[in-house]
């Protein structure tokens, strides 16, 4: 028998012990793997330290410790505090900064606009709270138009019957004046007989119109003759849009759901006239070129982005639809918007804008803006739409199809609600390059922050070498705050929508 | 018992249908009938309203204004002008700054951005955090809030030309700009350019062969040291045969100001800062999208395949991300040169401040100028994206999908 031990090795004492491994977790273990792991980390960390040492610090410095708290004019900020910001000189500029030139009586106009478009916002954004239909259709639809009382002031002098017949009549003006051109124009051409004709033709085409909207024509100028023209005006359009709404609704079988709503939303208009006072003549009227400041910034803003989603869905669903001409206008239309820089939109809305309008018939410097940052963003829009409608599945459309339900129902009902969800993130990043290029209304002379803080400059009162960077820093904050919020935002939906692919 | 086949259905009416209303038929026929009434309708407003109110306002429409003089000063020209040239001469003028200023921002941009990319995605903790705060900043605020920063308080801060910042005694820093060493151009120019250009041409060739070579028959050839003789050679023999082909002309403080060196005026500084610093952190985040996408296993299979490091990179992984990044970076380089109209803000001569501005309030004639000035930059980008489209389409060849 031979013995094992002799001829292999067999250990017989205990290992010793290893040392414990290096900490690779919490900051010893950062420092340790992230900072200075290798002489190349060490120098990159030294340079990104250097660099930071001589951003942070100095902007630290200039906002809070060196800078001057309190003062009436510049005196304050001179000679030997000169070094930090002005703060001063923004406590004395806030309401231009924040109100342009709005009376100051009247800013509480403001405020409780912003309030109310903060209280409808939030519970928008938040996914857990309930009615997000009726929210978003208060912050939609029914917002801007209280928002449009509050800040520009005014009433109405009738309601929709007025407002239809008037559209009416201006459309059918439209079609007597070119078939009037057109018989004049046949008396010199050579092809007169032939635009005669049509001439005629659209002559009796608007005289047609003219006397199928008689009634309701005829009816306004009854209305405007009485005391009371906007409640009576109320009331005709109340029960005429009840009313069809009960029998577009399923008349007696399945409508008293719509009726009902229908004659809730009137009752909720009626209250809003009665409290603002609409129905004579609501608060006075504040012109919009004594508006200024984030509130102008907010009013863009916030119009462009509830304008800018129907028209990008329309474009977008022209672009995919199979009638040509619809989709060769959207796609023109779209690559016409997107192809040119949004400055010189702005100097089309306000210099050529007034030249397609008839003579008498001026658009508000502000209005104009706002169409062309509508139409803008409306095309890039479309574009993210377009990315959603693309990412919902045929199967989905072909399935509605099978169960009967029309184009309109499909897309309303089925393929839109999927494919907004979807470009959430993408919409918002467009709202949120939608705010940082409000600024550039100030080139076309109107006073958002930007434009008022540029014009606060030039206020002698406050010129020091520090009112510059105080201003900038100022601005730039609450720049910072909206676009840097919204993103946040942005990824916060798109990790909630991409929540089944994590892992 | 059989029944009749069904006959088939005319075929000129399907054919009209279908060339009239598209896929939706007769709807389809009826809708744009109604769409184009519609389109008419605002078209004949559009026409008649500008016509009544050019005549109301006593301007006569058409192209014809561009051959008046203009009568006004240009502070930056690439091409000769004087107050007493025409209109289009004008707009010649505001093109050539939007374009120089939109190249020499791109360039900056590119350079920029992919630094900050590669600071994100650097293995250090703070420089990646620097890069992160870079972006962040820039992307979050506006860019005419960041150009009107540069133009009016950072560049309006500078000491007078008196005291401006020497850069190696080269050029100099003030608040009347940047002034730089000018090139003039000696005897010897022609024949250096030519051989330059030789060089290149010589160089490109010698790729494609070896490109060829290495396809067709796997023979690797080494070109690097002739191209570098045909690059460097060539105008350096050039050179010592002709003498110099051009010497640098220092600026110098004489008085108030500077006597020679070219003069960049403190808007194009300020506008190329703002412009290539924001569209950097743009590219930034698309560099970094980009490498990011390339699946980490490609870059263990070309090291299990013996490849160096160095090599991976250069084959594998920068042409699989170059794919995802190309099309967005096209669209930031568009961007930019769609931003770079916002010179307007700061009086930078542009094609926007001296045609669009400038000429429009002389002549109001608001229609034709501004047409001109989309149609500038919708040519630009229409152009751009008709090159894109055909990058996709060889990329997606080239993928064999």
């Amino acid at each position: 028998m031979t013995d094992i031990t002799a001829s292999s090795f067999v250990r017989q004492d205990l290992v010793g012990e290893r040392p414990a491994p290096v900490k690779t977790t919490g900051f010893v273990g950062l420092l340790r793997t992230r900072l200075f792991n290798s002489p190349t980390n060490i120098l990159l960390t030294i340079v990104g330290a250097l660099l930071l040492w001589f951003t942070i610090v100095p902007s630290v410095r200039f906002l809070l410790v060196d800078a001057v708290w309190t003062g009436n004019d510049r005196t304050a900020c001179i000679g030997e505090n000169a070094a930090g910001a002005c703060w001063p000189y923004i406590q004395a500029k806030f309401p231009q900064l924040m109100y342009g030139f709005y009376p100051e009586a009247e800013r509480w106009r403001v405020n409780l606009t912003f309030f109310l478009a903060a209280a409808l916002l939030l519970p928008l954004l938040i996914p857990r709270l309930p009615a997000k239909g009726l929210n978003a259709g208060l912050f939609f639809f029914a917002f801007p138009v209280v928002a449009f009382f509050l800040l520009r002031g005014g009433g109405i002098t009738g309601f929709g019957l007025s407002w239809t017949a008037g559209l009416l009549q201006l459309f059918d003006d439209s079609i007597l004046n070119a078939g009037g051109a057109l018989l004049n124009l046949s008396k010199s051409s050579a092809i007169g007989p032939l635009l005669w004709i049509i001439g005629q033709l659209i002559v009796l085409i608007g005289t047609a119109i003219q006397w199928l909207i008689f009634p309701l024509t005829g009816l306004r100028d009854q209305l405007q003759g009485t005391g009371q023209s906007v409640w009576a005006d109320f009331a005709i359009t109340t029960v005429v849009v009840s009313l069809i709404a009960f029998f577009l609704g399923g008349g007696i079988r399945s409508g008293w759901r719509a009726l009902a709503s229908s004659i809730a939303t009137f009752a909720a208009i009626a209250i809003v006239i009665k409290l603002m006072g609409l129905d004579h003549g609501g608060f006075p009227i504040v012109e919009t070129s004594l508006w200024g400041g984030l509130l102008v910034t907010l009013v863009v803003s916030v119009t462009g982005i509830v304008t800018s989603l129907p028209i990008g869905i329309a474009l977008a669903l022209g672009r995919r639809s199979t009638i040509p001409l619809i989709r060769i206008f959207s796609i023109a239309f779209i690559e016409f918007w997107r192809g040119v820089p949004l400055i010189t939109v702005l100097f089309f809305a306000t210099y050529m804008l007034p030249l397609f309008l008839p003579g008498n018939f001026s658009v508000d410097g502000l209005v104009r803006a706002l169409i062309g940052i509508a139409l803008f963003t409306g095309a890039y829009q479309a574009e993210n739409v377009r990315g959603g409608l693309a990412a919902i599945p045929r199967g989905q459309g072909e399935a509605a199809a099978a169960l009967g339900l029309s184009w309109w129902k499909t897309t309303s009902l089925i393929v839109l609600p999927q494919a907004l969800r979807h470009v959430i993130p993408n919409l918002v990043n467009s709202f949120i390059s939608l705010f940082k290029d409000t600024s550039l209304v100030s080139i076309v002379a109107l006073f958002d922050l930007l434009g008022s803080l540029r014009a606060s400059f030039a206020d002698p009162k406050w010129s020091t070498p520090t009112t510059l960077f105080t201003g900038f820093a100022f601005a730039g904050i609450i720049y910072f705050i909206f676009c840097f919020g919204m993103s946040r935002y942005s990824l916060f939906v798109e990790r909630r929508l991409n929540a089944h692919r994590r892992n | 018992m059989s029944t009749e086949a069904r006959k088939p259905p005319t075929q000129i009416a399907l054919r009209i249908r279908r060339v009239l209303g598209g896929k939706a038929g007769w709807n389809g026929v009826a809708v744009q009938f109604a769409f184009a009434a519609i389109l008419g309708w605002i078209a004949y407003e559009i026409v008649s309203n500008a016509r009544a109110n050019l005549e109301n306002q006593h301007i006569a429409a058409g192209f014809g204004f561009l051959r008046n003089n203009a009568g006004f000063d240009v502070n930056q020209t690439l091409i000769p002008y004087t107050g007493s040239d025409t209109f289009l001469r004008v707009f010649v003028v505001g093109l050539l700054n939007t374009i120089i200023v939109s190249v020499i921002g791109i360039v900056f941009s590119t350079v920029l951005g992919f630094i900050v990319a590669l600071c994100r995605l650097s293995p250090n903790w703070l420089l990646s955090r620097v890069g992160e705060i870079y972006v962040e900043l820039i992307r979050n605020l506006p860019l005419l809030f960041q150009i009107l920063f540069w133009y009016l308080a950072v560049l309006a801060a500078l000491p007078n030309p008196r005291q401006s910042i020497s850069l190696l005694g080269l050029a100099f820093i003030s608040n009347r700009g940047l002034v730089v060493p000018s090139p003039i151009g000696e005897p010897g120019l022609t024949p250096f350019l030519v051989m330059l250009g030789l060089g290149i041409i010589g160089s490109l060739a010698l790729r494609s062969y070896s490109r060829r070579a290495l396809f067709q028959r796997g023979q690797v050839i080494r070109i690097w040291p002739y191209v570098l003789s045909l690059l460097v050679g060539l105008p350096l023999a050039a050179m010592l045969a002709f003498g110099v082909p051009f010497i640098f002309e220092l600026p110098q403080l004489k008085g108030f100001n500077f006597a020679g060196g070219s003069r960049i005026i403190p808007e194009f500084v300020a506008l190329t800062l703002a412009l290539s610093t924001y569209t950097a952190a743009f590219i930034a985040e698309i560099v970094r999208a980009g490498i990011l996408s390339v699946h980490k296993g490609q870059m263990e299979a070309g090291a299990s395949l013996g490849l160096s490091r160095g090599t991976t990179l250069r084959l594998i992984v920068v042409p699989q991300a170059m794919r995802v990044i190309v099309p967005p970076l096209t669209n930031q380089y568009l961007n930019l040169t769609k931003n770079s109209s916002l010179a307007v803000a700061i009086g930078y001569p542009d094609l926007v401040s001296v045609f669009a501005g400038t000429s429009l309030s002389q002549t109001g004639q608001a229609i034709e100028i501004i047409a001109m000035t989309m149609g500038v930059y919708l040519l630009i980008s229409l152009v751009t994206s008709a090159i894109m489209s055909v990058y996709g389409w060889r990329i997606s060849r080239s993928l064999g999908a």
